[in-house]
């Protein structure tokens, strides 16, 4: 069963907030679904690949060329609640060093 | 006690490309924020990545040129985190199936070659940058977000913070010279990443590694890998244990400062891509890329020292960049000795660069003007007073040197004819230096020499004066 603390721990990754009524509410919920998945660990599998795409394509790649026709920088700004200078106005990012990828 | 270290470095390059991994929006440095993005870059509802098949060229590039395994088969896989430099709230990255496996690279330290191997390389996308402001707010450029990057991740296979910085600087060369990266750390399209753990000589186990962030050049690399050896020393001695977290070097202080204990890699909750279908890189397009590589470092090198009689030093300057060793060949080429050019580009051009903060493709010089103006001193039309002359007017306009220096009137004379009856003038009008020379006084030969050089605009042939005046001067 998924505990109490794993449902909180996941609900901070996707900087989410819950009381604990709520908390109690979601572990509830998640275990069903995570016990209704686990229906599919009875179909025997050994030996399929693992199937990571649907679209029956593959090598589908782009050519190197840029294209510059859509929205221009300031259509898109029209999108954020905030904007100075051409640039993304956010609430302060303490740990400076997250960012990089 | 004493310790050994491990080290293994995560490096982090951007593919030179036109358009970003992922969308068709240009890259390029220093353009006005969030120009360079549209509406895949900001991560709008209903948009598809497309994969730039010249990044993914570049990528294979560099894997053999690590000497790595392609992989055949591969995905992309989703890498969640929420930060704002990355609208998506994910990165598109290889988890499962990178790029490659399996490399090498050969570095040098104080004479010791060794191996180091490389677990795995992918391409991924890059995020965007945040600058934060004293306002109390963070300011989003979206510019870089979607930049294709490599991601090379090194096996811990080094053991010293000097091993490390050769690594750093093996790596940098080699994709240079695959022309697949600019590789400049000042640009942010070289990133590295360390890790580094300690553990008392002889131990079994490897120690709890630290990870060591915010890296601006190679050296500091090397001092914060330094710094963290001393540090995780004292904690062990002292009775403590190593944490595994984040830490980063400061600049000011030369230590490392704690950033956060590090999150697992189940926190990011990667999963295959689902908007990208699988690949299957054939045996066709990883042969016809392998032949387009340019030849290496290493092998130019020893190409200079056997075959051009270049001294092993000087020919390890010459390769240090795929421009300065193109350069040095195409001079060749156009007729120059091949040592002078050596000299010439190592000492003068060199100077010229590092004075200017200038690369050799931001001046005006060009192979084929280096090569007339070697040929010109070689053959004495020019002196190598006037030279210097001659070279500062080519590379900062471009200029022809042979032309310029007919046109300025600035070819040495050598003719004996007329250079014996100037130098007979200025003996007769300085009778005292004359009297000095024969009482042994050898400066009088140095004011006798200025004299001709200043009559003549200083265009005589130094060792043409020099024979002629000591044979008019031994005739009185």
């Amino acid at each position: 069963m998924i505990s109490k603390d794993q449902v909180a721990h996941v609900a901070e990754l996707a900087r989410l907030s819950f009381t604990d009524a709520e908390l109690a509410h979601f572990t509830t919920q998640l275990d069903q679904i995570i016990v209704m998945e686990h229906a599919l660990a009875e179909v025997p599998t050994d030996g399929v690949a693992p199937t990571t795409q649907l679209t029956d394509t593959e090598n589908v790649f782009r050519d190197d060329v840029p294209v510059t026709d859509g929205p221009s920088r300031d259509e898109l700004l029209q999108n954020v609640p905030e904007s100075k200078d051409g640039l993304i106005k956010v609430p302060s990012i303490i740990d400076k060093g997250e960012a990089d990828a | 006690m004493n310790f050994e270290t491990t080290i293994g470095l995560e490096v982090h390059v951007e593919l030179k490309t036109k358009t970003k991994m992922f969308s068709p929006a240009p890259v390029a440095y220093g353009a006005e924020s969030n120009v360079n993005t549209n509406v895949i870059d900001w991560g709008f509802p209903g948009v598809l990545p497309a994969v730039n098949h010249e990044a993914y060229r570049l990528g294979i590039m560099v894997a053999l040129a690590l000497h790595a395994d392609v992989t055949k088969e591969t995905h992309f896989d989703r890498k969640n985190y929420f930060y704002p430099d990355n609208p998506k709230a994910y990165q598109i990255t290889q988890f499962e199936q990178p790029l490659a496996r399996n490399g090498w690279l050969e570095i040098e330290v104080n004479g010791v070659k060794k191996k180091i191997g490389i677990e795995e390389m992918h391409v991924e996308e890059d995020a965007g940058k945040n600058t934060h402001g004293d306002d109390g707010y963070s300011y989003v450029d979206l510019n870089r977000q979607g930049t294709p990057l490599i991601e090379i991740v090194s096996k811990a296979d080094m053991n010293s913070p000097e091993e490390a910085y050769a690594y750093l600087e093996q790596l940098r060369k080699t994709i240079q010279f695959t022309g697949a990266s600019d590789v400049k750390m000042e640009e942010g399209s070289m990133r590295v990443d360390t890790n580094i753990s300690i553990r008392p000589i002889g131990a079994e186990k490897l120690g709890t590694k630290a990870e060591l962030k915010n890296l601006n050049s190679f050296n500091h690399v090397r001092l914060g890998l330094a710094y963290e050896e001393k540090r995780q020393a004292e904690v062990l001695m002292s009775g403590g244990q190593v944490r595994p977290e984040t830490r980063r070097f400061d600049e000011a202080s030369g230590e490392t400062i704690l950033m956060r204990v590090k999150e697992g890699s189940d926190d990011y909750r990667y999963f295959p891509e689902p908007d990208l279908p699988p690949f299957s890189i054939s045996d066709d397009w990883i042969n016809e890329i392998a032949g387009q590589i340019p030849e290496m470092p290493e092998k130019r090198r020893e190409r200079y020292v056997n075959e051009l009689g270049i001294p092993e030093y000087d020919a390890g300057i010459l390769t240090d960049t795929k421009e300065m060793s193109d350069f040095f060949e195409e001079s060749i080429t156009d007729g120059a000795d091949p040592k002078l050019a050596s000299n010439w580009l190592m000492g003068e051009v060199n100077a010229y660069l590092n004075a200017n903060k200038l690369d050799l493709a931001q001046t005006q010089l060009t192979p084929a003007n280096l090569a007339t103006m070697i040929q010109l001193i070689k053959d004495g039309t020019i002196s190598s007073k006037i030279a210097k002359k001659v070279f500062q007017e080519t590379i900062k306009k471009g200029t022809e040197p042979k032309a310029w220096v007919e046109a300025k009137g600035l070819v040495q004379e050598s003719d004996p004819t007329i250079l014996t009856p100037v130098i007979t003038a200025i003996l007769d009008d300085n009778q005292q230096s004359i009297e000095d020379f024969k009482n042994g006084k050898d400066r009088a030969v140095g004011f006798l020499v200025g004299q001709i050089m200043k009559q003549t605009h200083g265009k005589a042939n130094p060792k043409v004066v020099n024979q002629i005046l000591m044979g008019e001067l031994n005739k009185r």
